[in-house]
Parts: structure tokens; C-alpha cells; sequence
């Protein structure tokens, strides 16, 4: 096998970007979310609605935002409406698509944890919370989660749940009653997981190129499965890479920051 | 009518130590030097109420001010932690810090349910989540039409709310623009209101529809130009990124913070000396 000419970031953010489809409506996290969905919007998808959670719809920021309310996403949308009716006519009245979110820890059903790690009232890590992560859970018509593999993320028990994915598996989220389908993907730097039709268990559907089975079982607390065909992801096409490339050089150089490679 | 005055009498007046206070800003129009002059005039025993509590609420938090906070996400943008706010809910530094969390959906909610004058507002959310184990202001009710299971949670009523905005007139209306968040609902659902501006003129020009506060909904109107800063204030300036990775380390040790509040916040008199400390502070670490 060659070398690779893209690094294990750069494949996880194409894979990702690769499942928003033209046109659609999506609620967009900050950082990789962010990275992906505009990279989308870049390449195969040049009608995709990116919805902020401060208030921009149609965002087309020139630049990656390094918070999620940067001046750049307001003065490129299509409109900016308060937070309020972000979250109540946008997004709980049914008009997201895809929300794509980030975790700190998840589990094999797909439930997130952004909340703490250790016990929630003496935690030996407080993060940042929920933001809008619950709500965009319950009432985005799919989810999309991105995340870097590693067995402390992807661990047998969440030490908080914060945004419920598939429960418990099976019929459990159904039984919630909520609007949304939930999680449909998680995008790794490893591999493409997706639920279980019947159990909602998350299962490798696809390998990134080079990626072993063993890699993905040592980065997985629980015993991860896989489908009966696991495929091969395709490799960051040129063009994918270029565009990504001169993104993040765009937005090293517009934060003030030394731009990267 | 807003009483058009000094930051200083505004903050001395309307904001008392024990009260619940929202200071409000997505990212965008922070009242940071709203923020600074609570520390400089020492309120204790503050309830903070806002979605997002970045390095405005760290350094409050920091400095003694709070002695509780109710907040839906609490990181540094695009940099990382809050190390205040870690440092009081992990080691109870300065203080033990009470929290109670919400997601966005809900406190933005909740505001408008505060705006409103109504008791609680109703959202579609937390089923499957740990958090209303948490908390016990988040309850779910169900819909008296349809049966629905819905989330319901109380409306913020602050004693004050503090917002930064780019424009008054003279008689204290208020306009703001680009990224509005919550606070419109903030100073509607408050009992007293403190806005700072970056600039008093005779005519605001509102277009019909602008988010123009009326005089009336607020108690006082203040002219701190920059006063968002390190946030940005749309058509004046931009965010200082560097200020927000820079106080990463500031932050991270308590001396570090302490000798920064004490030079930049508590040794200095008003917003405009602050910032001069601070360029002094920039050239300093440029040698």
C-alpha cells in the first residue's frame, strides 16, 4: 500500500462531508461538524441550508467559525433570526434534516455524553454541557455524529447521558416518542458506523483505507460489531483535499493563527 | 424611561449583591465591560443566569462574584475549557458554585416564557436524557390536547439583565443587529434592564422590524465604546480570537487570573483604563 497523502482527520471529515446530501437542512455543530458540513457545501452540495444554532439559516461562511456566533456566518446568510426561533420554528417545528453533532463519550446505541466525566456531582472533568445537543437530538429528522475513535470515547457505559441516540436499543427510542429518527451514522477517523436496523446497535459498515478490524476493536470499549460486508471507504478524492486544505488555511490565517502543513 | 448614565452609577444602582443576574450575548455583543465593572465594585453572591457562559462568566466566577449558575454550555469558543468555572465546580475555587443546566432549546424558552409572563415554557425534549435527573427544574407535563409528553421548564425572571448593543438615541432606545441570541427576551423578562452601547447618536435609522428596545423597557443606558470586547460588535469591530486562546493560559493557574483581575480589572477605574492596561499588557509581552 502507498503511503497515504491525507492524514486520518482529513479522511474522517470527507467521509462525513460525503453524507450530506445537496439540498438538505442542516443543523451544524462547531469544530469538525463544521468543518465537514461546509466542506459539503464546497464540493457536492452547493444548495445545502447550514443552520447555526445563534441565529444564521443559509449560512456560507468564507471562513470555518471559531465560535459558533462569528460575525462572517451572519453577514453571509441567507437570514439571522434570534436564538429563540432557532430552536422553536426551526428546528422543533420540523425543519432540520440532519443535525451533525460532536461528543465527548458515546455508547453503542449511539447516546452521547457532553456533560461530565466521572460522577455528575463531584466530576473529575466538567465539560461544557449540553448547548443545543438535546434538542437537536430529539427533533433533527436524522442525526450524524463525528467523533475521533478511541476507547475512552467509545466506552461500555456513558458516565452521563446527556443527548439520547437509540436508548437502549431496539423499539426504546421509538417508545420516547420523539420526532426524530435519531442517530444514522457516526464518522470516525477509523471507520463508518451505522445502527442495527433491529437492535440499533452501532456496526462498521465501512473501513477507512488501511484500517484494520483490530484497530477499530482496541479504540471500542465494548465489543464492537461488524456487517456481513464491511466496505472500504473511498479515499479523500483530490479535490476533496484541496478544498478542505485551503478552508482551514483560510481560517488559520483569518483567527490569526500560523496556518497548518 | 432609561436614565442615560455612567457605567459605573449603572452597575452601583440596579445590580445588588444577591441578585440574579443574566447577562446575555451569543458569542456576539458580550457586556464585558458591564461584566468587569461588577468585579471592580465587588457583588457577591450572585445567581448568573446565560446560555452560553464564556470568558465573561469565568472571570466573574473567578473573581468571587457568583454563587450560583444556570447555564445550557460553558466552554471557551473554539478554544477549549473554562478553567474558573472548572476550577469552583471540580475544587469549589474561590467558592462552591451551585449549577443547574439546561440545554439551549430550553433556556432560550424559558426567556421567552419570562418575556411573556407566563410560569413555565413547554419543549420537546430531554426524553431518554440523564440531565431533569439532575435537575429538578426540568419536569415534563403532558399536553391537555393531544397527550403528548412535552418538557417543561420555569421561566427566568433576573432581577437584572445587562446587555451590550451597537446603538442609542438620546432618549435611551436601544438598537441592536447581526446575531440577536436572547436578548431582547433577557431585558423584556427582567425586572431592571442595563444596556451598554458603542455609541449614543440622534437618530437610530431603524428600519421597521429592527430589534429596537424601547427606553422604557430598560432601567439605564451606558456609552462604553468597545465595551463587547474581546466579543465583537457587528459593523465596529471584530472578534479578538487571540484574546479568547490567550486567556486559555491566563486562566489555567489562579495566580496568574488573580494578578490579571487585580492589574487589568480591580486597579484600574472605569472600561477605558482597563483597555489601556490591557495594550499596555500586549506591548509587554510583544518585548
Amino acid at each position: 500500500m502507498s503511503a497515504m497523502n491525507y492524514t486520518t482527520t482529513e479522511m474522517m471529515t470527507v467521509a462525513a462531508s460525503r453524507l450530506l446530501k445537496n439540498g438538505a437542512v442542516c443543523f451544524v455543530g462547531i469544530g469538525l461538524p463544521s468543518a465537514a458540513a461546509n466542506l459539503a457545501r464546497l464540493t457536492h452540495a452547493p444548495n445545502i441550508v447550514l443552520i447555526y444554532e445563534s441565529g444564521p439559516i443559509g449560512a456560507k461562511p468564507e471562513v470555518l467559525p471559531l465560535s459558533i456566533g462569528d460575525g462572517d456566518l451572519a453577514e453571509r446568510a441567507d437570514t439571522v433570526v434570534s436564538t429563540p426561533e432557532i430552536f422553536r420554528y426551526w428546528l422543533q417545528g420540523g425543519r432540520v434534516d440532519v443535525g451533525f453533532l460532536g461528543a465527548a463519550q458515546i455508547d453503542r446505541f449511539a447516546n452521547i455524553n457532553t456533560t461530565v466525566i466521572g460522577n455528575y456531582n463531584k466530576p473529575k472533568t466538567r465539560l461544557p454541557g449540553a448547548g443545543g445537543a438535546p434538542e437537536i437530538a430529539s427533533c433533527a429528522k436524522e442525526v450524524v455524529l463525528l467523533l475521533k475513535q478511541s476507547a475512552r470515547a467509545f466506552v461500555k457505559k456513558l458516565d452521563f447521558l446527556t443527548s439520547v441516540g437509540h436508548l437502549e436499543g431496539g423499539d426504546s427510542r421509538e417508545k420516547l416518542g420523539l420526532p426524530g429518527k435519531g442517530p444514522v451514522a457516526v464518522v470516525t477517523d477509523l471507520c463508518i458506523m451505522k445502527p442495527d436496523e433491529a437492535t440499533k446497535e452501532l456496526t462498521v459498515m465501512q473501513l477507512h483505507p488501511s484500517v484494520t478490524r483490530e484497530q477499530v476493536q482496541k479504540a471500542t470499549e465494548w465489543e464492537i460489531k461488524f456487517a456481513a460486508d464491511v466496505k472500504e471507504t473511498v479515499a479523500p478524492m483530490e479535490n476533496e483535499l484541496s478544498v478542505l486544505r485551503e478552508l482551514l488555511h483560510r481560517t488559520a490565517i483569518a483567527h490569526g493563527q500560523a496556518p497548518a502543513g | 424611561m432609561a436614565e442615560i448614565t455612567s457605567l459605573q452609577s449603572a452597575i452601583g444602582t440596579h445590580l445588588h449583591d444577591g441578585d440574579t443576574v443574566a447577562m446575555e450575548g451569543f458569542t456576539h455583543l458580550i457586556p464585558f465591560a458591564a461584566g468587569h465593572e461588577v468585579i471592580r465594585q465587588g457583588r457577591k453572591n450572585l445567581t448568573l443566569i446565560r446560555m452560553t457562559p464564556d470568558v465573561i462568566y469565568d472571570q466573574l466566577i473567578g473573581a468571587g462574584c457568583a454563587k450560583k449558575l444556570v447555564f445550557s454550555w460553558g466552554g471557551n469558543p473554539g478554544v477549549g475549557s473554562l478553567h474558573r468555572l472548572r476550577d469552583a465546580v471540580e475544587h469549589d475555587w474561590p467558592a462552591p458554585l451551585e449549577i443547574q443546566e439546561h440545554g439551549h432549546g430550553d433556556l432560550s424558552n424559558a426567556y421567552v416564557a419570562g418575556a411573556a409572563n407566563l410560569p413555565f415554557a413547554v419543549l420537546r425534549a430531554y426524553a431518554g436524557s440523564e440531565l431533569p435527573m439532575h435537575n429538578t427544574n426540568i419536569r415534563f407535563i403532558t399536553c391537555p390536547f393531544t397527550g403528548e409528553k412535552l418538557a417543561a421548564v420555569p421561566a427566568i425572571r433576573p432581577d437584572v439583565t445587562v446587555i451590550h448593543a451597537q446603538k442609542a438615541d438620546r432618549k435611551g432606545n436601544v438598537l441592536l443587529w447581526g446575531i440577536l441570541g436572547v436578548q431582547k427576551e433577557a431585558v423584556l423578562a427582567a425586572t431592571r434592564a442595563i444596556a451598554t452601547v458603542e455609541e449614543i447618536v440622534d437618530d437610530l435609522s431603524a428600519p421597521p422590524n429592527a430589534c429596537v428596545l424601547p427606553s422604557w423597557t430598560l432601567s439605564a443606558v451606558c456609552c462604553v465604546p468597545g465595551g463587547a470586547h474581546p466579543s465583537y460588535a457587528h459593523g465596529y469591530y471584530d472578534r479578538d480570537n487571540r484574546f479568547y486562546q490567550a486567556w486559555d493560559e491566563t486562566s489555567r493557574e489562579r495566580e496568574t487570573f488573580l494578578n490579571w483581575i487585580k492589574k487589568h480589572i480591580l486597579e484600574t477605574e472605569d472600561f477605558a483604563a482597563f483597555q489601556k492596561a490591557l495594550n499596555e499588557s500586549a506591548k509587554e509581552q510583544l518585548v
